[in-house]
C-alpha cells in the first residue's frame, strides 16, 4: 500500500470533540477505477415497502494512529434491508462498523475524517452515549455480562430516559420489557421459564441471542453485528440469521461476516472492501452472481480471503 | 496426568502394553542442580513442619487453657490467675477495630482501584497514587502507628478521642485506630480490586459501551459486580492484616486493660474511648509483657490463630475455582436457605 500524501486533514477523536469538518484527498490511491456511488441505489429482493436511510457515510476515512484502515468509504444503511460488509481480514471492515457508534474511540489514536450521519445529524455532534443507544452492537464473541439473564437485558433497558435514570428491580413493566426483548431475539420460548439464571450458563448460541436481545433492548435505530456467528455452531447460526431477517422490518441491520454464503443468504446489499477501500457495493445477486469488478470476482472466487 | 490414569484405568485393552512414562531420575543432572532440587525440597518440607507445628503447638497450649468463662469476663487487675478475668473486652476490641477499619477502607480501596483501572488520567496523578499505596504496602505498622498518633493528637481531631482538662488531645481511641487500621488494609483491598478488574476482558467493557452506557455504569453494574469475589478476598485479606497487627494497638488504642469509654453516650463513647485487642492481649499477658500470665496469653492467641486461620480458608475458597456460574448457584442456594429459614 503506497503511502499517502498529503495525508488527509484529521480530527483526533478522543482529543478534542469539535464538529469534524475535513476534505479526504480527492485521489492518489488509483484503486478504484470507477468508483462505486452506493449512496444511489435501488431496492432489493428482500427489501420491504418502508426502506428509510438512516445512516450514511459520506467519504470516510479511519486511522489507527499512523495507519490508514479505512480509505474514503461512502454507503447508506437503510432500515428495511440488510447490509453486509465482506472483504478479507484486514480490509477494515470492523473497524467501519465500529466507527458508526463512535466504538473506535475507546481504541487509543482512533481518528476519522469525512461524514457519518445518524438520520441527517453528523454522529460527532450527538452524545455519545446516546448514539450507542440509537446504534447498537453485537460482538463477535458472545460477551452476556457475569448476571442473570434478566439482569442482562433489565440493565440494557434500564437508565433509558423513559424508564428514569435508576435501574429498577423486576417492575412488572420492565420484566415485560425484557421479556419482549428476549421475544424479538428468539430466547424467550427457551429460557422464559427461568430468567434468573446465570446468563454464562448458556449455550453459545443462546448467549449470541442473549447479546443481540441486549442490544435490541434499547430499541435501537441500527443494530451492528461484528461476526455474529463466526463463533457458534451450524444450527445456532442459522437461527440467528433467521433473526437478522426478520429484524429487517424494525431496524436497519448492518452485518460484518466473512461468511460469503451467509452474506448472501441475509444481507440485501453487499459491499466488498479490500485494504480499507470500498472495491464494490451492489444487490447480493449483483455482488455474487454479476460482480463488474476483477477482485470482487478474485474474492467471490476464492482466489483470495 | 490424566491421560496416564485413564489409560492405565480400566478402560485398557486387555493384553496391551500400556506405556507410561518413567518418571525423570536426577541422578543425570549436575551436581548443583541435584542440590539445588533436594534443598528446595526440604525447606519446603520444614515449612509445612513449622506451620504445622504452630498449628499443633496452639493447639495443645490453647485449648488445656481454654474456658468457655474466658470469652464472657472481662479482664480485672489481679496478680491471681483465678481473679483476673476472661478476654471479652480484647475479643471485642478486635471486632470493633476489624469492622471499623474495614468499613473506611474496604469502599475506599475499590474506589481507588476502580480509579486506578478504568480511568487513570491525569496519568501522573494515577502513578503518583500507584507509588503510594506501594509505600503504605511497605511501611511497617509501627511507623504509620507513630503516625496516627501524631495526627489524632491535633486539638481539632479531639472529638475522636478524649481530652484532658488543659485541653491536650490524648488521640488514642477506637476511632483512630481504626482509621490507621483502614490505612494498614487498604493496599490489601486495592491490590485484590485491581487484580480482578484486569482480570474483566475489553470485550465486557465495549459490550455496556456498546449498549450506550458511561464508563461509570459499567463499572457499577457490570465490573464491580463481577469481581465481587476479588473484593471479598481483599477485605478477608485486610481483616486478617488488621486482627493480626499488635504496632497499632499499643500505640493507638491505649491498651488499656479494659474497653474504656469516654462520657456516657453508649457506643460512641465506647468509640471514642481506649481498649485492647486479642494480639496486645497476647502480648501485655506473655512473659515479655507485665501481666505475666502465659496460660492466658496461650488461650488468647489460640482464639486469635483460629480466626486468622478461618479468615484464610474464606480467602482460598473466595479465590478458587474459577468457574463463577457454579458458585454463584450455590450462593443462591445459600441464599434461598436462608431466607426460607428466616421465614420460618
Amino acid at each position: 500500500m503506497e503511502p499517502l500524501s498529503p495525508p488527509p486533514p484529521v480530527r483526533k477523536i478522543a482529543v478534542d470533540r469539535d464538529p469534524f469538518v475535513a476534505t479526504p484527498p480527492a485521489s492518489g490511491n488509483g484503486a478504484v477505477a470507477t468508483p462505486p456511488n452506493p449512496l444511489q441505489t435501488t431496492r432489493t429482493r428482500h427489501a420491504l415497502a418502508d426502506v428509510r436511510e438512516r445512516m450514511r457515510l459520506e467519504s470516510v476515512w479511519l486511522a489507527y494512529g499512523e495507519k490508514w484502515v479505512v480509505r474514503d468509504v461512502s454507503l447508506p444503511v437503510r432500515r428495511g434491508e440488510v447490509l453486509a460488509l465482506i472483504g478479507a481480514s484486514g480490509s477494515g471492515k470492523t473497524t467501519l462498523l465500529r466507527s458508526l457508534n463512535r466504538l473506535t474511540e475507546v481504541t487509543a489514536g482512533a481518528a476519522r475524517a469525512g461524514r457519518i450521519t445518524l438520520d441527517g445529524e453528523e454522529i460527532h455532534e450527538l452524545e455519545v452515549n446516546d448514539l450507542r443507544r440509537r446504534v447498537s452492537m453485537v460482538f463477535q464473541q458472545p460477551n452476556p455480562f457475569p448476571m442473570s439473564i434478566f439482569d442482562n437485558v433489565a440493565y440494557a433497558l434500564a437508565e433509558r430516559p423513559a424508564h428514569g435514570r435508576r435501574r429498577r428491580r423486576r417492575t412488572p413493566e420492565l420484566e415485560q420489557a425484557a421479556a419482549d426483548a428476549l421475544r424479538r431475539a428468539g430466547l424467550y420460548d427457551e429460557v422464559g421459564d427461568d430468567l434468573g439464571r446465570p446468563a454464562l450458563r448458556l449455550s453459545g448460541g443462546q448467549q449470541q441471542r442473549l447479546c443481540i436481545a441486549r442490544a435490541l433492548a434499547a430499541e435501537p435505530e441500527v443494530l451492528l453485528l461484528d461476526e455474529p456467528c463466526s463463533a457458534l455452531d451450524p444450527i445456532s447460526t442459522a437461527t440467528i440469521e433467521q433473526l437478522i431477517v426478520g429484524l429487517r422490518e424494525s431496524v436497519a441491520v448492518v452485518i460484518v461476516t466473512h461468511n460469503l454464503q451467509q452474506a448472501l443468504r441475509v444481507a440485501d446489499h453487499v459491499a466488498f472492501m479490500h485494504l480499507g477501500e470500498l472495491v464494490e457495493y451492489g444487490t447480493s445477486e449483483q455482488i455474487f452472481e454479476r460482480p463488474t469488478m476483477q477482485r470482487t470476482r478474485d474474492y467471490i472466487g476464492g482466489v483470495f480471503g | 496426568m490424566a491421560a496416564e490414569q485413564s489409560s492405565g484405568g480400566a478402560l485398557a485393552p486387555v493384553g496391551l502394553a500400556v506405556a507410561r512414562p518413567r518418571r525423570q531420575s536426577t541422578s543425570s543432572w549436575p551436581l548443583v542442580d541435584r542440590v539445588s532440587y533436594w534443598l528446595c525440597w526440604a525447606t519446603g518440607i520444614a515449612l509445612c513442619a513449622i506451620a504445622l507445628g504452630i498449628v499443633l503447638y496452639m493447639l495443645i497450649k490453647g485449648i488445656s487453657y481454654l474456658q468457655p468463662s474466658l470469652f464472657v469476663h472481662s479482664p480485672s487487675p489481679s496478680v491471681r490467675q483465678s481473679e483476673a478475668g476472661g478476654f471479652l473486652d480484647p475479643i471485642v476490641g478486635t471486632f470493633i477495630l476489624t469492622v471499623l477499619g474495614i468499613a473506611i477502607a474496604a469502599p475506599a480501596g475499590v474506589a481507588i482501584a476502580a480509579w486506578l483501572s478504568e480511568y487513570a488520567r491525569p496519568r501522573a496523578l494515577a502513578r503518583a497514587v500507584e507509588s503510594a499505596i506501594e509505600m503504605i504496602a511497605g511501611v511497617p505498622s509501627v511507623v504509620l502507628a507513630i503516625f496516627g498518633l501524631l495526627v489524632f493528637s491535633q486539638g481539632f481531631l479531639g472529638f475522636l478521642s478524649q481530652r484532658a482538662a488543659n485541653g491536650a488531645v490524648y488521640g488514642r481511641s477506637f476511632f483512630g485506630a481504626s482509621i490507621v487500621m483502614a490505612v494498614l488494609a487498604l493496599p490489601l483491598i486495592v491490590g485484590a480490586t485491581r487484580e480482578g478488574l484486569a482480570q474483566v476482558p475489553d470485550h465486557m467493557r465495549e459490550a455496556a459501551y456498546a449498549l450506550g452506557k458511561t464508563r461509570a455504569s459499567c463499572i457499577r453494574h457490570v465490573l464491580l459486580p463481577a469481581i465481587r469475589p476479588n473484593i471479598a478476598s481483599g477485605v478477608v485479606l485486610g481483616m486478617g492484616r488488621i486482627i493480626g497487627d499488635t504496632a497499632i494497638v499499643t500505640i493507638i488504642l491505649g491498651v488499656t486493660l479494659r474497653n474504656e469509654a469516654v462520657g456516657s453516650v453508649p457506643i460512641l463513647g465506647t468509640l471514642r474511648g481506649t481498649g485492647s485487642t486479642l494480639t496486645s492481649y497476647v502480648y501485655t499477658n506473655s512473659p515479655a509483657g507485665e501481666g505475666n500470665a502465659p496460660q492466658k496469653a496461650y488461650a488468647a492467641a489460640f482464639v486469635l490463630l483460629m480466626i486468622v486461620l478461618l479468615l484464610n480458608a474464606l480467602v482460598t475458597r473466595l479465590t478458587s475455582g474459577e468457574d463463577r456460574p457454579e458458585r454463584w448457584r450455590r450462593m443462591a442456594k445459600l441464599s434461598a436457605l436462608v431466607r426460607t429459614a428466616w421465614n420460618r
